[in-house]
C-alpha cells in the first residue's frame, strides 16, 4: 500500500502534465493568443458568389490572419450573399478598404483578403464593405476559356 | 418494549420468488448478555435470517424487532442508525483489501465519529490487541492468514462497541487452533462487551463449547432447540444426525433422483 | 407453431430484462450523482482514484499518443505531398488529433485499462462480502466506494485525452519536421490557422468528458452488478471493456453530428 503523501504527488504530477497539454493545444495549436474573442469589431461586406467559403474561414491582411468569419447568409432582396467578418480590434482598417475572396494554393480553402485604401477615417462595427470581389469559380474560368477559344473560330484551332 | 430480547421474531417467512420459500414460520427470541447458535446444514436459509436481522433483506410475512423497532418499518436513516448499534462478522472477514490491517479497523470510528486521530490510533491498537494481533497493524489483508483475518475483522466488527453481535459462519475454513481461538473470542468478547451475540454456524462442537442455546433449522424452519447439553442428549432423529454428523439419516445422501435400475438400464440412450 | 411462441416469448424475454437493466443502470447513475458528496468533501478518496484510474493510465497514453501522431505524420505526409501541400501536415495531425482520435482513443485505452480495473474491483468487493459488510457498518457502499472511482475516472479522462493529442501532435511534428523535413514555421503556423479553440479544442475536451462518464459509469456499474463470484466478476470485466468501447464510437458519432454540422 502506497502512502497518501506519495499518491498525492504522483496525482498532482498527473493533473499538472494533464492541464499542461490543454494548455499546449490551446495556445500553441489552437493560437488562443492571437484572437481574443471579446476584443473584435463586426464588419460586413457583400458579394455576388462567395464560391466555397465558409463560416470560420480566416480573414487576411497582407497574408497575416487579422480576423475571422463569423456569419454568411443570403440576403433575399438583391440576391447577394452577405459576410460578417469579425476582425481583431488591434487591426484598424481604413473605411475604403476592399474584401476579395481568394484562395490559399490552386484547391486550398478560401478565405477573404482585405487590401487597405487610404482613407483616414477608419472602419466602425457594423460597417459595410463597399469593393468587394467575388471568389473566383474554377468551372467558370473552364466555361470561359472554352468559350473564347471557340470565339477564336476553327481556322486558329486548325493551325494548333 | 421488553428489555430482556434484543431480537424478536415473529412467525416470519421470506422467499425469494413464489416457488422458493426460504424460511418459513420462523418464532424465536434472543435475550440480552446470551450467545445463541442457529445451526443448520448448507443452504437452509441462515444467512437469509442474519440478513433479515440487519435489514439487508425484508421479510415476505410476519416481522422482525431488533432493540424494539420492526426492521421492515424502518426509513434508510433509521436503519443505519440501527445498524450503527450492530455488528456484523462475515464468513470470510470480508476485509477492506485496500487498506492495512490498522484502517479496516479504524474504519468505522473514522465513517462515523469526529474523534481525533491519536485517540483512534488507541482505540484501534486496544481493539487488534483484543484479538492478539496488535503487532499486526501494518500488514496488508493478503498477508494474513485466514484465521488472522477473521481476528482483524473480529476486531474491526467490535470496533464501536456493537450491542449485538452477529457471526455469519466464523468457523469456516480454519485450523483447530484458529477454530479455538475464534470460539474463545466470540464468548469473552460478548461477556466483556456486555452484547449479545448470534452465531450462525454448521461447526457443532465448536459452538456447544461457547453458546447459551441453540436452534437447529432445516429447510426453512426451527425443528429443534435447546441448550448445549440437551442437544447432545437429544434423541431427535436430525439433530443427532447433525450433531454426531451421520452420513445417512433424515437428511438423506442422495438427492432425489429416478430409480436406480430404471436410469442405468432402461433410459439409455438411443 | 410452438417453437415460433417459444421463439417470441424468448425475444419478448430479452428485451424486457434489456430494458430492465438499464433502468437499474440509469437508477444506479442517479444514485451515484446523488451521494457524490462524499467524493468531494472527502476528496482525498477521489484522490486516491485519480491514481489509479489517471497516473496508472499515462503510460499507455503517453506511449499510444506518440506513436498514433508518429504513424499519422508519415502517412499524412504520403498524401499530402502529392498534392503539393505537404506543409498542411500539422493541421492534418492536430486536428485529426484534437477533434476526433484524441478524445476517441485515449477513451478507447482507459476503458480497457481503467475501466477494466474498476469493474474488477468493485466486482471483488462485492464477491468478497466487503460491499455487504459496509452496508452493515451502516456506510454507503455507493458514496464511499463507487462516487470516489466514478469522479476520479470522469476527472482524469479529459486531463488524459488532452495529453494524448499533445503527445501525437509532437509525434507528428517529430517525423514531419524533425524526420522528413517539412518547414517547422509552415507546420506551427498552418496549424494555428486552421484549428480552432471554441471549435476544435473545447469540442474535443466536451467529448472527452462525455467519454468519461460513458466509460467510467459503465465500469462502476457492471462492477455493482456483477454476479458475486470468480466468473460473474471476469464476465462483467470484459462486458465493461465491451460495452463502454462501443459506447464511445457511437457517442463519438452523435456528438460529432452535433458539433461540426456548420462547418
Amino acid at each position: 500500500m502506497m502512502k497518501r503523501s506519495t499518491i498525492d504527488l504522483w496525482v498532482g504530477v498527473f493533473v499538472a502534465i494533464g492541464l499542461g497539454a490543454l494548455l499546449f493545444l490551446s495556445l500553441k495549436v489552437a493560437n488562443l493568443t492571437s484572437l481574443d474573442a471579446s476584443d473584435v469589431y463586426q464588419v460586413k461586406a457583400r458579394f455576388d458568389n462567395i464560391g466555397g467559403l465558409k463560416v470560420r474561414a480566416p480573414v487576411k491582411s497582407a497574408g497575416v490572419v487579422v480576423g475571422r468569419i463569423s456569419e454568411i447568409r443570403f440576403l433575399t432582396d438583391v440576391y447577394e450573399a452577405e459576410v460578417v467578418m469579425s476582425i481583431d480590434a488591434r487591426y484598424p482598417f481604413p473605411r475604403d478598404t476592399s474584401a476579395k475572396i481568394l484562395t490559399s494554393g490552386l484547391l486550398g480553402d478560401q478565405y477573404i483578403g482585405l487590401t487597405a485604401g487610404g482613407d483616414s477615417a477608419h472602419l466602425k462595427s457594423g460597417d459595410t464593405l463597399k469593393l468587394t470581389q467575388s471568389a473566383i469559380v474554377l468551372e467558370n474560368l473552364i466555361g470561359q476559356f472554352l468559350y473564347s477559344k471557340a470565339a477564336e473560330g476553327p481556322d486558329n484551332a486548325d493551325k494548333k | 418494549m421488553p428489555d430482556q430480547n434484543v431480537v424478536e421474531i415473529a412467525d416470519l417467512s421470506f422467499s425469494y420468488d413464489a416457488t422458493r420459500h426460504v424460511l418459513s414460520g420462523i418464532n424465536f427470541a434472543i435475550p440480552r448478555g446470551k450467545v445463541v447458535a442457529i445451526m443448520g446444514g448448507s443452504g437452509c436459509g441462515k444467512t437469509t435470517l442474519l440478513r433479515l436481522i440487519g435489514g439487508a433483506l425484508r421479510a415476505t410475512k410476519g416481522s422482525v424487532r431488533v432493540f424494539g423497532q420492526d426492521v421492515a418499518g424502518l426509513a434508510p436513516d433509521a436503519l443505519f442508525a440501527m445498524r450503527r448499534r450492530m455488528s456484523m462478522l462475515f464468513q470470510f472477514g470480508a476485509l477492506f483489501t485496500d487498506m492495512s490491517t490498522f484502517d479496516n479497523v479504524a474504519f468505522q470510528m473514522r465513517e462515523h465519529t469526529r474523534l481525533p486521530e491519536a485517540l483512534i490510533r488507541d482505540l484501534v491498537l486496544m481493539k487488534l490487541h483484543a484479538v492478539g494481533l496488535r503487532g499486526a497493524e501494518g500488514l496488508m489483508p493478503s498477508e494474513l492468514s485466514g484465521g488472522m483475518a477473521r481476528r482483524v475483522a473480529l476486531a474491526r466488527a467490535i470496533a464501536l462497541d456493537p450491542e449485538l453481535m452477529m457471526y455469519d459462519e466464523p468457523f469456516a475454513g480454519l485450523d483447530p487452533i484458529s477454530l479455538g481461538v475464534i470460539g474463545q473470542l466470540i464468548r469473552t468478547l460478548n461477556d466483556a462487551l456486555g452484547a449479545t451475540s448470534i452465531v450462525v454456524t454448521h461447526d457443532v462442537q465448536e459452538s456447544l463449547k461457547i453458546v447459551d442455546y441453540i436452534y437447529f433449522v432445516s429447510e426453512g424452519r426451527i425443528i429443534a432447540e435447546g441448550t448445549a447439553e440437551a442437544v447432545r442428549a437429544s434423541k431427535a432423529p436430525f439433530v443427532h444426525q447433525f450433531v454426531w454428523g451421520e452420513a445417512d439419516g433424515p437428511v438423506p445422501f442422495h438427492y432425489p433422483a429416478a430409480d436406480y435400475r430404471g436410469a442405468l438400464v432402461d433410459a439409455r440412450p438411443r | 407453431m410452438t417453437r415460433v411462441l417459444a421463439l417470441v416469448s424468448e425475444l419478448g424475454a430479452r428485451v424486457t430484462s434489456l430494458i430492465w437493466r438499464l433502468g437499474y443502470a440509469a437508477r444506479f447513475f442517479w444514485a451515484t450523482l446523488r451521494h457524490s458528496g462524499t467524493a468531494f468533501r472527502r476528496f482525498h478518496l477521489t484522490v486516491r482514484e485519480l491514481y489509479f484510474a489517471g497516473v496508472l493510465s499515462l503510460i499507455i497514453i503517453v506511449v499510444s499518443g506518440l506513436f498514433v501522431g508518429m504513424v499519422l505524420g508519415l502517412q499524412g505526409y504520403d498524401t499530402l505531398a502529392r498534392y503539393g501541400s505537404s506543409e498542411a501536415l500539422g493541421v492534418l495531425v492536430a486536428l485529426s488529433l484534437v477533434r476526433e482520435l484524441g478524445p476517441v482513443v485515449a477513451a478507447l485505452l482507459f476503458a480497457s485499462r481503467a475501466g477494466s480495473a474498476i469493474t474488477a474491483e468493485i466486482g471483488l468487493m462485492k464477491a468478497t462480502e466487503q460491499l455487504d459488510a459496509m452496508e452493515m457498518m451502516a456506510v454507503d457502499p455507493v458514496a464511499r466506494v463507487v462516487a470516489p472511482r466514478f469522479w476520479g475516472g470522469v476527472l482524469s479522462m479529459p486531463l488524459l485525452a488532452a495529453l494524448f493529442s499533445a503527445m501525437g501532435i509532437f509525434g507528428g511534428y517529430l517525423v514531419g519536421v524533425v524526420l522528413i523535413g517539412v518547414d517547422v514555421g509552415q507546420f506551427w503556423s498552418q496549424m494555428q490557422a486552421a484549428v480552432d479553440f471554441r471549435e476544435d479544442v473545447v469540442n474535443g475536451v466536451i467529448k472527452s468528458v462525455v467519454f468519461g462518464v460513458a466509460v467510467t459509469g459503465i465500469a462502476v456499474f457492471e462492477g455493482y452488478d456483477a454476479p458475486p463470484t470468480a466468473e460473474g466478476v471476469s464476465g462483467a470485466t470484459t462486458r465493461t471493456v465491451v460495452t463502454s468501447s462501443l459506447a464511445v464510437l457511437a457517442l463519438d458519432f452523435v456528438l460529432t453530428a452535433f458539433m461540426f454540422r456548420g462547418i
